[in-house]
C-alpha cells in the first residue's frame, strides 16, 4: 500500500535530496518542491496514484515576503493532483527563474493540463514547452502583458482611459475571427466540405457569453473548439487588491448559482490560514444556506436543461420554487443571490425569529414538487430520447479530464467531496450520495435531481439540530472584529480599529480548501505573505474542467445534440471564466 | 350565389382570418401563461387585448431591413408565401352549409397543393438570408415538410373513401350520423400530428428551434416580413384546426341550439387550443428522431390504416 509518505520517499530517492523539498504547509497537503527538469518525469510517476490533474496555476513570487526558508524562485508553477484511493491531494510546486521562464508541458500525461497551461501562460507569461496550441485563453488575443504578473496593474484607472478608436475596433474584430488552420481544421475532406458555425457568444443555448466553433459536416459535429474567457472578470487578481475581509462578496459571483456556498470555499481555506475554530452552529447555519443554493443551482439546472431540449414550461415552475428557496434566504441573509453572508470565522448575524417556520414550510412543501417534476420531464418520453446514450463518458474519461460533482457520480463513481473529506461539520449529517451508471446526458440529471431531495434531508436535519452556541468564532481575525472590550480598553480599541480599516492580517502561509459546490468541487488556493490582503488567490472552479471535456464528448453528435451536452454538463460562465 | 355574395364572403372570411391570426398572439400568451403559472399579456386594455394592436404597430413600424448579404427579390417574396398559400388555402373550407369561398369538387387536393407551396417559403428564407443557421433552419425544414407531406396525404385518403368525394362540403355532409374520427382515428391523429409538423410548431418546430439555431430560417428576418411568417404560422395553426374538423369533427354539424357557423368556430378554437398546450407541454425531438418516426412509424400506420379502410369500405359496398 503506498501513501503520501512512500512516494515521498521515492521521489526523494529517485531525483536525488537535491531536487526534492519538501514544504512544510498549514493544510497538511504534502508539498513537494521538484526541479522543472523532472516535472514530467514526476508527473508521470505520480499519475499512476494521483490519476486526477485537480488543479495548475502560476504564482508571481517576486514581491513575496516572509518565504520562510523556500527555495528561490521568480515563478512557481504550482500542481495539485488528487488520489481517489489515498483521498489526499499531493503539491508539486516548481520554481522558475528568469523574467518570462519556460517549463516543459505535461499535456502528455495529464491531457486536461492544456487548458491550464494556457491560463498559466495567460495570466504570467510562463511558456509551456512541446503544449499543443499555447495561446491566450482568458484574456483578448490582443492583450498586452499578463495581467496575474505583479507589475500589471490591478485597476483601471492605473491603465487610463479607454478608448476603442475605429483602427482598433477592427484589429479586434479581426482578432476574433476564426482561423481554421490555426486550430489544425481541415476546410475540406475527401468528400465534403465543412462547414463552420459559430455558436455564440450570443447564443440562446449557451447560457451565457461562451462561444463554441463547430466544424460540421452537415450536421454532424466533426471538431469543436470552445472560446472562452468573455465573461473574465479579474476575480483572481481582485484577491490580491481586496483585504481578505472585503474580498468575500467577489466570491459570491464566481459560481453566480452557488451564492453563500462560494464564500465557504474560499474562507475555509482562509480560516485554515489563520487557525480559526468555528462554533458548531455557525458550521450548521453555514450547511444549511449552502444547502438550500445547492438546490437552487439544480432549480435552475434543470429549467433551463429543459429549455434547452424545447420544453418551455418547466422552467417556471422551478424558477417560482427556486423564488421561494430565495424568500428564506432573504429573509435570513437580506440578499438573494449573493448574500454575501459568510465571515471570517462564522456568519454576518444569528438566525432571524421565525427562520424555522420559514424552512419547515419550504420542507415540507418541495418534494411534492420534484414528483411533479420527474413526472412532467424526467419520465417524458422524448426528454429520454433527447438525453438517453447522449454525450456518454465513462469513469475513467471523467478522472482523465478533471471532471468532478454530479458528471462524475453519473458514471457511477460515488464521490462525493462532503462524505469523503468532510468540511463543516457534514460528517454529522445523514446523506447519500446519488449515482447513475450510464454516465450520458440522462444519467447526469437523473444524479442532480436525487441530489436535490438528498440536499432537503440535510437542510430537515439541519432545521431540527440546529445547536445553539456563538454564530461567529471568539477570534481576534474575525470579521468584523470583536466589539465588546472596546469602549474599555485602548488595546481592544486599537485592534478593533485596525481590522476593521485595514482588515485582519492573516499568518503567511499556504492553504486550499476543496468542497463539494454545486456544480463539482470548488478550491481556493491562498497564499498569504503576513499582509491584510491575499498575496494569491487561485481558483479552482468545476465548470473549466468540464468545459474542456465538451469538444471531446461532443464529437460525432449532432448541433441538437450538443445542446443537450452542453445543458447536462451544467457550468455557469463565471464559474469558468472567473 | 351572386358575384356580389361572393365578394362580401371572400372580405368576411379574409377579415376574419387576418383578424384571429392576429388574435392569436393574445390567445396564445395568454393561454402559456395560464398554464405556465404566470400572467401573460395584462395591460394593454381589457385583459391584455390590445397587446395585439401594440404588437402589429410595433411591426409595422419597424425598419424594413434587408441583411447586404441576402438574395434580395427571394429574400422579400419568402414570407408572402407562407401567408398567401395559407390564406388561399382557406378558400375551399365550407365554414357553413352556405359560407364558403370556392366550392371546388377536388378541395382536398387544393389543400394539399397549397401546403406543398407553403413549404417554399422555408426553404427560399433560409436560404436567401444567405446565413448558416437560416440555411440549416431551410434544410431541416424542407425534408420535415416533405416527409410529413406524405402521411398528411395518405392519412386524408381514409376520409375520402369512406365519403366518396375530396369535396369538403361532401365530406362534412357525409358525417352528419357519425364523425370520421369515429371511424377514421388513426387517420385523425397522423393529420394531426403531420398538421403540428406542416405548421412547425413545438414539438416539431426543428426549422426554427429556438435553443439550438436561434430562429432557424427566419433569423434574418425583422419587422414586417417576420411578421408575414408570424401571421404565416398562426393562420397555419387556424387551417389546421379548422381542417382537423371539417374531416374529422363534422364541420359546422352540431345540435341546432347553435348556428352552424358558431359551432366551427367552437371547435376550431378547441383545436388552437391544442396547439397551444401541445407548445407548453412537450420537449423537441431531435431532428433525425422526428424523420424517422415518421417514415418508421406513421408511414407504416397510414398505409395500414388505408387498407383496412378500402377492405371494409369494399366489403360494405358489397353486402
Amino acid at each position: 500500500m503506498h501513501d503520501s509518505k512512500s512516494i515521498l520517499l521515492h521521489l526523494r530517492t529517485t531525483f536525488g535530496e537535491d531536487g526534492v523539498y519538501e514544504q512544510k504547509t498549514i493544510d497538511q497537503i504534502p508539498t513537494v518542491w521538484v526541479s522543472k527538469n523532472n516535472i514530467i518525469a514526476v508527473a508521470t510517476y505520480l499519475k499512476t496514484f494521483y490519476p486526477l490533474l485537480y488543479d495548475l496555476c502560476g504564482v508571481d513570487e517576486r514581491d513575496r515576503s516572509r518565504k520562510n526558508g523556500l527555495p528561490s524562485a521568480d515563478f512557481t508553477v504550482v500542481y495539485h493532483f488528487f488520489s481517489f484511493d489515498l483521498n489526499d491531494f499531493i503539491r508539486i510546486k516548481v520554481g522558475l527563474h528568469g523574467e518570462y521562464p519556460s517549463i516543459p508541458s505535461i499535456t502528455s500525461v495529464y491531457v486536461n493540463a492544456n487548458w491550464y497551461e494556457r491560463e498559466a501562460y495567460d495570466m504570467f507569461g510562463i511558456t509551456f514547452e512541446g503544449h499543443p496550441h499555447l495561446t491566450r485563453i482568458l484574456m483578448p488575443l490582443t492583450w498586452k502583458g499578463h495581467p496575474l504578473r505583479k507589475e500589471h496593474p490591478a485597476r483601471a484607472t492605473e491603465m487610463g482611459p479607454y478608448q476603442l478608436y475605429d483602427e482598433k475596433a477592427d484589429i479586434e474584430m479581426e482578432a476574433l475571427r476564426f482561423k481554421p488552420e490555426e486550430w489544425g481544421l481541415k476546410e475540406h475532406s475527401d468528400d465534403a466540405d465543412f462547414m463552420f458555425l459559430n455558436i455564440g457568444p450570443q447564443h440562446p443555448g449557451t447560457h451565457g457569453v461562451l462561444r463554441i466553433i463547430l466544424q460540421l459536416d452537415g450536421e454532424d459535429i466533426v471538431e469543436a473548439v470552445p472560446e472562452i474567457g468573455f465573461h473574465h472578470r479579474g476575480a483572481e487578481k481582485m484577491g490580491e487588491r481586496q483585504s481578505w475581509h472585503t474580498y468575500i462578496p467577489y466570491t459570491d459571483r464566481i459560481d453566480y448559482l452557488g451564492g453563500v456556498m462560494n464564500n465557504l470555499a474560499y474562507l475555509l481555506a482562509v480560516e485554515k490560514l489563520a487557525g480559526i475554530e468555528i462554533p458548531d452552529r455557525a458550521k450548521t447555519i453555514r450547511v444549511m444556506l449552502c444547502e438550500l443554493f445547492r438546490i437552487n443551482s439544480h432549480l435552475v439546472w434543470f429549467g433551463t436543461f429543459a429549455q434547452d431540449l424545447g420544453q418551455l414550461s418547466p422552467v417556471f415552475y422551478m424558477f417560482t420554487d427556486r423564488e421561494k428557496i430565495f424568500d428564506i434566504i432573504e429573509a435570513v441573509c437580506g440578499g438573494r443571490m449573493h448574500p454575501n453572508w459568510f465571515r471570517i470565522g462564522g456568519v454576518a448575524q444569528d438566525l432571524p425569529n421565525g427562520w424555522d417556520k420559514l424552512v419547515r414550510d419550504f420542507v415540507n412543501y418541495f418534494p411534492k414538487q420534484l414528483r411533479e417534476y420527474d413526472k412532467m420531464v424526467m419520465r417524458n418520453s422524448l426528454f429520454k430520447a433527447r438525453t438517453r446514450g447522449i454525450g456518454i463518458y465513462t469513469r475513467e474519461e471523467a478522472i482523465e479530464w478533471g471532471v468532478t460533482g454530479a458528471g462524475l457520480r453519473a458514471c457511477g463513481y460515488e464521490w462525493d467531496f462532503r462524505k469523503k473529506r468532510p468540511y463543516s461539520g457534514y460528517e454529522n449529517f445523514d446523506f447519500e450520495i446519488p449515482i447513475a451508471h450510464n454516465g450520458d446526458c440522462y444519467d447526469r440529471a437523473v444524479v442532480r435531481v436525487e441530489e436535490m431531495r438528498q440536499s432537503l434531508r440535510i437542510v430537515e436535519q439541519c432545521l431540527n439540530n440546529m445547536p445553539e452556541g456563538l454564530y461567529k468564532a471568539d477570534h481576534p481575525l474575525t470579521t468584523p472584529p470583536i466589539k465588546k472590550y472596546t469602549m474599555q480598553d485602548i488595546e481592544t480599541l486599537i485592534t478593533h480599529f485596525l481590522n476593521v480599516s485595514w482588515g485582519p492580517v492573516i499568518p503567511p502561509g499556504e492553504a486550499m480548501s476543496c468542497i463539494e459546490a454545486t456544480k463539482g468541487a470548488n478550491s481556493y488556493y491562498l497564499v498569504s505573505d503576513g499582509n491584510t490582503a491575499s498575496y494569491r488567490t487561485r481558483i479552482r472552479t468545476p465548470s473549466f474542467a468540464h468545459l474542456q471535456m465538451v469538444p471531446y464528448i461532443g464529437k460525432g453528435y449532432t448541433v441538437a445534440d450538443l445542446l443537450s451536452i452542453l445543458g447536462s454538463v451544467d457550468y455557469v460562465l463565471a464559474d469558468i471564466d472567473r | 350565389m351572386s358575384t356580389a355574395q361572393h365578394i362580401w364572403t371572400v372580405i368576411g372570411v379574409l377579415f376574419v382570418l387576418l383578424n384571429i391570426a392576429a388574435g392569436l398572439i393574445w390567445v396564445e400568451r395568454r393561454l402559456l401563461a395560464l398554464w405556465q403559472d404566470r400572467l401573460g399579456p395584462n395591460r394593454a386594455g381589457p385583459l391584455g387585448l390590445l397587446i395585439v394592436l401594440a404588437d402589429t404597430l410595433k411591426l409595422f413600424f419597424k425598419e424594413d431591413w434587408i441583411p447586404p448579404f441576402a438574395s434580395k427579390a427571394i429574400f422579400v417574396v419568402a414570407p408572402a408565401i407562407v401567408a398567401g398559400t395559407v390564406l388561399i388555402s382557406f378558400v375551399i373550407i365550407p365554414f357553413a352549409p352556405n359560407i364558403v369561398v370556392a366550392d371546388l369538387n377536388i378541395g382536398l387536393l387544393f389543400f394539399l397543393a397549397m401546403s406543398s407551396i407553403g413549404v417554399y417559403s422555408i426553404v427560399l428564407g433560409g436560404w436567401a438570408s444567405n446565413n448558416k443557421y437560416s440555411l440549416l433552419g431551410a434544410l431541416r425544414g424542407a425534408s420535415q415538410m416533405i416527409a410529413y407531406e406524405v402521411f398528411m396525404g395518405l392519412s386524408l385518403m381514409g376520409v375520402v373513401m369512406l365519403s366518396g368525394s375530396f369535396n369538403l362540403g361532401a365530406i362534412v355532409e357525409a358525417q352528419r350520423d357519425l364523425w370520421f374520427v369515429v371511424t377514421q382515428p388513426v387517420g385523425f391523429l397522423v393529420f394531426f400530428i403531420a398538421g403540428v409538423a406542416e405548421t412547425h410548431r413545438l414539438p416539431f418546430d426543428i426549422p426554427e428551434a429556438e435553443s439550438e439555431l436561434i430562429a432557424g430560417f427566419h433569423a434574418e428576418y425583422s419587422g414586417m416580413k417576420f411578421g408575414m411568417f408570424f401571421i404565416g404560422e398562426y393562420l397555419g395553426i387556424t387551417l389546421i384546426s379548422a381542417m382537423t374538423v371539417t374531416l374529422f369533427f363534422g364541420g359546422w354539424l352540431g345540435p341546432s341550439f347553435l348556428p352552424p357557423l358558431v359551432w366551427f368556430i367552437l371547435k376550431t378554437f378547441f383545436f388552437i387550443g391544442v396547439f397551444i398546450l401541445l407548445r407548453a407541454s412537450l420537449p423537441r425531438p431531435r431532428y433525425d428522431q422526428l424523420i424517422e418516426y415518421g417514415w418508421k412509424v406513421l408511414l407504416p400506420l397510414v398505409l395500414a390504416n388505408l387498407m383496412i379502410t378500402g377492405a371494409v369500405a369494399l366489403y360494405l359496398k358489397d353486402s
